[in-house]
């Protein structure tokens, strides 16, 4: 079965999947290995630091799989003469040299863990030379609503922020659980019902990148996708002002046939919001006797909902 | 009994045993005890439940507004003394008293069924009275925590009443007893658990 | 009172299928049973089924009627990949593929819970019974009659989770439901009570045998096998039951207290009303993460049997492998958080659990550096077993690569819920457990049923395995870092997806070649089973207990009970050429048993009584039960003798058998 041709074609079929591999990928769109932002990119770091840890483990356990399976084989004559039926280990030493291995690899890896952890919990407010904004965030059965309280805009399907501007997202959902995802700027954080969840993204390049949903939440999953455009402040500043100048307010009425179920939904802007909007969406699944015990802490503490009178507290999740 | 290993033996009851029924005796024995252990962790996962809703009353009644002390008490006397009477059936076993191990099995199965029967009146209080386990997540876990341990109860009784008439049928052999073993085993450990509730859900909450 | 609805509950005519592709799948299932049933009463096999399997309290038929039902699932489960592979090779852009979104959800929801509970759950338990009492020197389980009532509750739950193609639909949410989409207000129809009783049911049933295994592995070992000379098969399982007797009532819990939210209005995870959601995603992970180690263990533990028989050489490093078995169980329960990064816990909860999830990867490292060196200086004969084993180190690596990038709550971050989560879980469930069950399953055969599988078909089952898995779930790492989201029933044009989807297709085709090929292995070995008859015990130098005995084994095991004075207790007897001494006694078993049958029978009837809301049903179920329990209870007649006669003529042609070769 091993003839010439046989071991030829394998390796031509090697080769040709190799070289489709190279030039399908070279021409992809990769976002998680394209980072647009801060956060993506030390993600990625994070994942290439911990590939490299790994090699110095997997690189030995292949070259000493397939040697031994190649040196040892039965079929080789000379494994008679090397054949140790009753050799187990050949000293205490060897055994305990493989679990020093890779235990001094987690421990480098662990070092990584602490510090990544921490250092890009998506809780973290970023640092960017342009203003931070807010941007409050609604999972729907099947479509997202972003929320801009500083600019009174809302938008469906549609997310605009200005270069280098940290993005504070707070996100919940009136709808089953979600999960919140732009992989070109950085990692997801689930999106729930009842309760406020935060994410603090920033945009290096101007483009427009993907946003979706990572977890299913019923039959129109699929179609909660969403673009993301990252442009110059001036562009940023124009844009808010045409979506004011649009008019169509976000009145109660116009929620109500938000929350309906509907797939595939199209882009859609509103102007002026209701600046309570978005705390009535997270009061909803709370029992009024909650609902004030929630108000009142957050209340007193700052936040950075300027000129807002209603209090956008994220405090259901503390 | 044949086994390939010699005949040594002991005498549980009124049985001449061999060895090899003792290994089997110690085996389920031991296998109850597993079966104990699965139902601990249950109820530990209940609690667990219990403990993150306590507080999430949702607007309706907290604990200290529905559970009443001396009713609880009292539900706790029955059970706790329901374990001594099943120590003594047990005790009158080794004695070898089948009329004794009846008589005190009868009892304790009585103090049992009172001991559900005072909680499902409790729950129909609590329901009829518009606090029901739809009222709040903290309901919820309160009628399933303590509906779980009184259904185990009730269980706990229907095998114990079985129990008492194999015995009456058939005296105390070998199987009984090791029945019978098992089943205060069972007793004891949904008296522990009670203690539990008794201790987080009635004491902590009506503090 | 609505006498319809008294009697019928929630069901009506509107709950059969509607859409052609479900009907067709419920309508293969139909004629799958009924030519089953044809075949059976055709060549008059109804009686020797019923009275020599169905009812066998013996652990070996167990096992392999375990293996067999796990097998038709596996059938099912992967015929809902093959349906998820052509969706997303064709639902892009303006086409909408084959399936509708809800008939999509309910494939992979199906495929998931299926691959899970009733093929790896019944693999794996099959495997046990096959091999643990054999190769512990037992000549059964501790609790034989409750091995046969789990097999049969496997049987029930599994029945169930095939009924819901014909009678209603499936769950919609995922193969673990999370709330509040498997909640009442967004999941109204009946699915995800399918979903919550078929799992309730099998999982009761995994939950016994992990009590009977912990108890037969405890109590029944040979004289003389102290724990230190246990072979590590037995060891893994011990490792496997202890973690299901502890992680299997959560999952118990869980599911009943969803299963109270949606049938008496409950509030544990709704949202509103005081529910908390994540309490279900710490719950049901505090169960799963521990079932993946359950699933994976007993397949170490095959690969440690594997290796060192056909190296011809000893285990390397014994103690490693059980101290890393141990670590294992215990920090399986430490790392459940991982799932679940996502949540927004705080630096400090997610590197923890991060950490916890990395430092796991140092006793599984420790286990492949173990059976490397059982390799060295051996003589390797590359069976398929050996290539199971050596497909699974290369895809196992790999894929263990993959996690501890998961277990970096940084990185976590991009990864989660992609699909190259997707690949990474079936690298390891696919190579590790799949893979390490064929090699397993490959290995005990002819233990089992006297002759060995053949070879050529068995190796070209493998290579159609590990080429069809490299490219169904290499494009699907890739997909993941490109930002494609797991369980998409359809994407857009322009994200360049499709080539990679039709790559996974491809390659979903390829292991289906695979799974033809090990039909063909099974039809041509049991052809051929006349020259490939096993007539020593022994096919492959086997070093444990299990080979000393003759190949079936009768139904006591061993006529005389072993004394095992070392490691590899057999392969130490061969060596000094100790033979068993032959003075016979009566052996006593216990007898077959069909109320296993009635009380599983009954259980389904409340799991379809209470999915239907047919109360009814439910409470004649409960009765069924009670009564069947005090039949057993009642019944002193549950032991037969085996004579001492019967048993020298038995051992006596083994050993003439064995004389000849």
């Amino acid at each position: 079965m091993m003839n010439r041709s046989f071991i030829v074609a394998v390796v031509l079929a090697l080769v040709a999947a190799v070289w489709a591999t190279v030039a399908y990928l070279h021409g992809a769109n990769i976002p998680v290995l394209e980072p647009q932002g801060p956060v993506a990119s030390g993600e990625l770091s994070v994942m290439y630091i911990t590939l490299l840890l790994c090699a110095i483990i997997v690189v030995p356990v292949f070259v000493l799989l397939f040697w031994f399976a190649w040196k040892y084989r039965a079929s080789n004559p000379e494994t008679a003469k090397h054949h140790r039926p009753e050799w187990d280990h050949s000293s205490a030493w060897l055994e305990f040299s493989w679990w020093l291995a890779p235990t001094a690899i987690i421990a480098v890896l662990a070092v990584v863990a602490w510090q990544s952890a921490h250092a890009l919990d998506p809780y973290v407010p970023l640092k960017g030379s342009n203003a931070p904004m807010t941007i409050q965030v609604v999972a729907l059965d099947w479509k997202w609503l972003f929320i801009y309280p500083e600019e009174g805009i809302a938008t469906v399907n549609y997310l605009e922020i200005p270069v280098n501007s940290p993005v504070h997202f707070e996100l919940t959902a009136d709808a089953p659980m979600n999960s919140f995802w732009i992989p070109a700027l950085g990692g997801q954080i689930m999106v729930m019902p009842g309760m406020t969840t935060q994410l603090n993204l920033l945009a290096s390049n101007a483009g427009v990148f993907n946003g979706v949903s990572g977890n299913i939440s019923g039959a129109g999953f699929a179609g909660m996708t969403f673009a993301v455009h990252a442009v110059s402040e001036s562009d940023f500043e124009s844009w808010i002002n045409g979506v004011k100048a649009s008019s169509t307010p976000l009145t109660n009425a116009v929620y109500a046939s938000l929350v309906a179920p509907s797939t595939y939904n199209a882009v859609a802007i509103y102007a002026p919001i209701d600046a309570s909007l978005y705390t009535a969406i997270t009061m909803k699944y709370m029992s009024a006797a909650d609902m004030a015990a929630t108000l009142a802490p957050t209340s007193a503490s700052s936040n950075d909902m300027n000129g807002m009178n209603m209090p956008m507290g994220d405090a259901p999740m503390q | 009994m044949k086994s390939s290993i010699a005949h040594e033996s002991l005498t549980i009851g009124n049985e001449k045993l061999p060895i090899e029924s003792r290994a089997a005796d110690n085996t389920t024995v031991f296998g109850f005890w597993m079966f104990l252990m699965t139902d601990f962790v249950l109820f530990a996962s209940l609690f667990a439940v219990y403990a993150v809703l306590r507080g999430n009353t949702f607007g309706g009644p907290a604990g200290k507004d529905i559970f009443n002390a001396p009713y609880i008490l009292t539900e706790t006397i029955l059970l706790l003394s329901s374990s001594f009477t099943c120590g003594l059936a047990l005790l009158s076993a080794h004695k070898n008293s089948k009329r004794f191990v009846v008589f005190w099995l009868g009892v304790t199965a009585l103090l049992g069924a009172s001991f559900v029967a005072m909680e499902l009146s409790e729950f129909g209080r609590l329901v009829a009275g518009g606090v029901g386990w739809q009222t709040s997540g903290f309901l919820s876990s309160y009628f399933t925590l303590v509906g779980t341990h009184g259904l185990h109860v009730a269980l706990g009784v229907v095998w114990m009443i079985v129990l008492t008439t194999s015995i009456v049928m058939r005296g105390l052999t070998r199987g009984n007893l090791r029945k019978l073993m098992l089943m205060s085993l069972f007793w004891h450990f949904l008296d522990i658990v009670w203690i539990f509730i008794f201790t987080i859900v009635y004491m902590m909450g009506i503090n | 009172m609505n006498w319809t609805e008294f009697i019928f509950g929630k069901l009506s005519w509107s709950v059969f299928p509607q859409s052609p592709i479900a009907m067709g799948g419920g309508i293969f299932m139909v004629l799958v049973g009924f030519a089953i049933i044809f075949l059976i009463t055709y060549y008059k096999k109804w009686g020797y089924l019923w009275k020599h399997w169905f009812t066998s309290l013996d652990p070996k038929k167990i096992g392999v009627m375990y293996i067999a039902v796990s097998v038709v699932m596996l059938v099912r489960g992967s015929a809902d990949a093959f349906l998820m592979r052509a969706q997303q090779a064709t639902s892009v852009g303006a086409s909408q593929g084959i399936l509708s979104a809800s008939h999509f959800q309910q494939i992979f929801s199906a495929h998931g819970s299926i691959m899970i509970f009733f093929v790896a759950m019944g693999l794996m338990f099959g495997l046990i019974n096959l091999v643990v009492p054999l190769q512990i020197g037992s000549r059964d389980v501790a609790f034989p009659f409750l091995n046969s009532v789990s097999f049969w509750l496997f049987v029930a739950g599994a029945a169930l989770i095939n009924l819901s193609l014909i009678v209603g639909d499936f769950s919609t949410a995922g193969w673990l439901s999370y709330p509040p989409l498997s909640e009442l207000a967004f999941s109204p129809t009946s699915g995800v009570d399918y979903w919550i009783w078929s799992l309730q049911i099998g999982g009761l049933g995994s939950l016994l045998s992990g009590i009977n295994f912990l108890v037969t592995i405890v109590k029944n070992r040979a004289s003389g096998m102290t724990f230190m000379r246990m072979p590590m098969f037995s060891w893994t399982v011990l490792g496997a039951m202890s973690l299901v007797v502890f992680a299997f009532p959560i999952l118990t819990a869980t599911l009943a207290l969803l299963a109270l939210d949606r049938t008496l209005g409950m509030h544990f995870f709704t949202a509103g009303g005081g529910g908390n959601m994540m309490m279900y995603v710490n719950l049901i992970w505090a169960w799963g993460h521990p079932e993946v180690y359950i699933l994976i263990l007993p397949a170490f533990g095959i690969f440690s049997e594997v290796v060192p028989v056909f190296s011809g050489k000893k285990l390397a490093g014994y103690t490693s492998m059980v101290l890393s078995v141990i670590a294992i169980v215990f920090l399986s329960f430490t790392v459940w958080l991982h799932h679940f990064f996502t949540m927004g816990a705080g630096g400090d909860v997610n590197a923890f659990f991060g950490i916890m999830t990395a430092v796991i990867a140092i006793p599984t490292g420790v286990k492949i550096f173990n059976w490397l060196f059982t390799m060295y200086r051996g003589r390797i004969r590359f069976t398929s077993p050996m290539l199971w084993f050596m497909g699974f180190v290369v895809l196992f690596t790999l894929g263990g690569v993959a996690g501890v990038l998961l277990a970096e709550p940084a990185a976590d971050f991009q990864l989660h819920n992609s699909l190259f989560l997707v690949a990474h879980f079936h690298t390891m469930i696919v190579s590790g457990v799949l893979f390490g069950y064929f090699a397993g399953f490959t290995f005990w055969f002819p233990k089992i049923f006297g002759f060995t599988l053949d070879e050529r078909w068995g190796k070209r089952a493998f290579w159609a395995w590990l080429v069809g898995f490299i490219l169904a779930f290499g494009p699907l790492y890739i997909l993941g870092f490109m930002g494609a989201t797991r369980r998409l029933d359809h994407y857009a044009a322009n994200l360049g997806w499709q080539p990679l989807f039709i790559v996974a297709g491809i390659g979903a085709a390829i292991i289906g070649l695979g799974l033809i090929c090990q039909v063909i292995q099974m039809y041509v070995s049991i052809k051929n089973r006349h020259k490939n008859r096993d007539t020593t015990g022994d096919p492959w130098g086997g070093r444990s207990l299990e080979w000393s005995t003759s190949s079936p084994p009768p139904a006591y095991n061993f006529a005389v009970l072993p004394v095992v004075h070392g490691r590899d207790a057999f392969w130490t007897a061969k060596q000094s050429g100790t033979v068993a001494a032959h003075r016979y006694e009566d052996i006593v078993m216990p007898r077959n048993s069909a109320i296993g049958i009635f009380i599983a029978g009954f259980v389904f009837l409340i799991g379809f009584g209470i999915v239907w809301h047919i109360w009814w049903l439910a409470i004649l179920g409960l009765i069924g039960e009670f009564v069947s329990m005090l039949l057993r209870m009642f019944d002193d007649d549950t032991e037969e003798i085996i004579s001492a006669e019967h048993i020298r003529v038995h051992e006596a042609a083994h050993h003439s058998r064995h004389a000849t070769i």
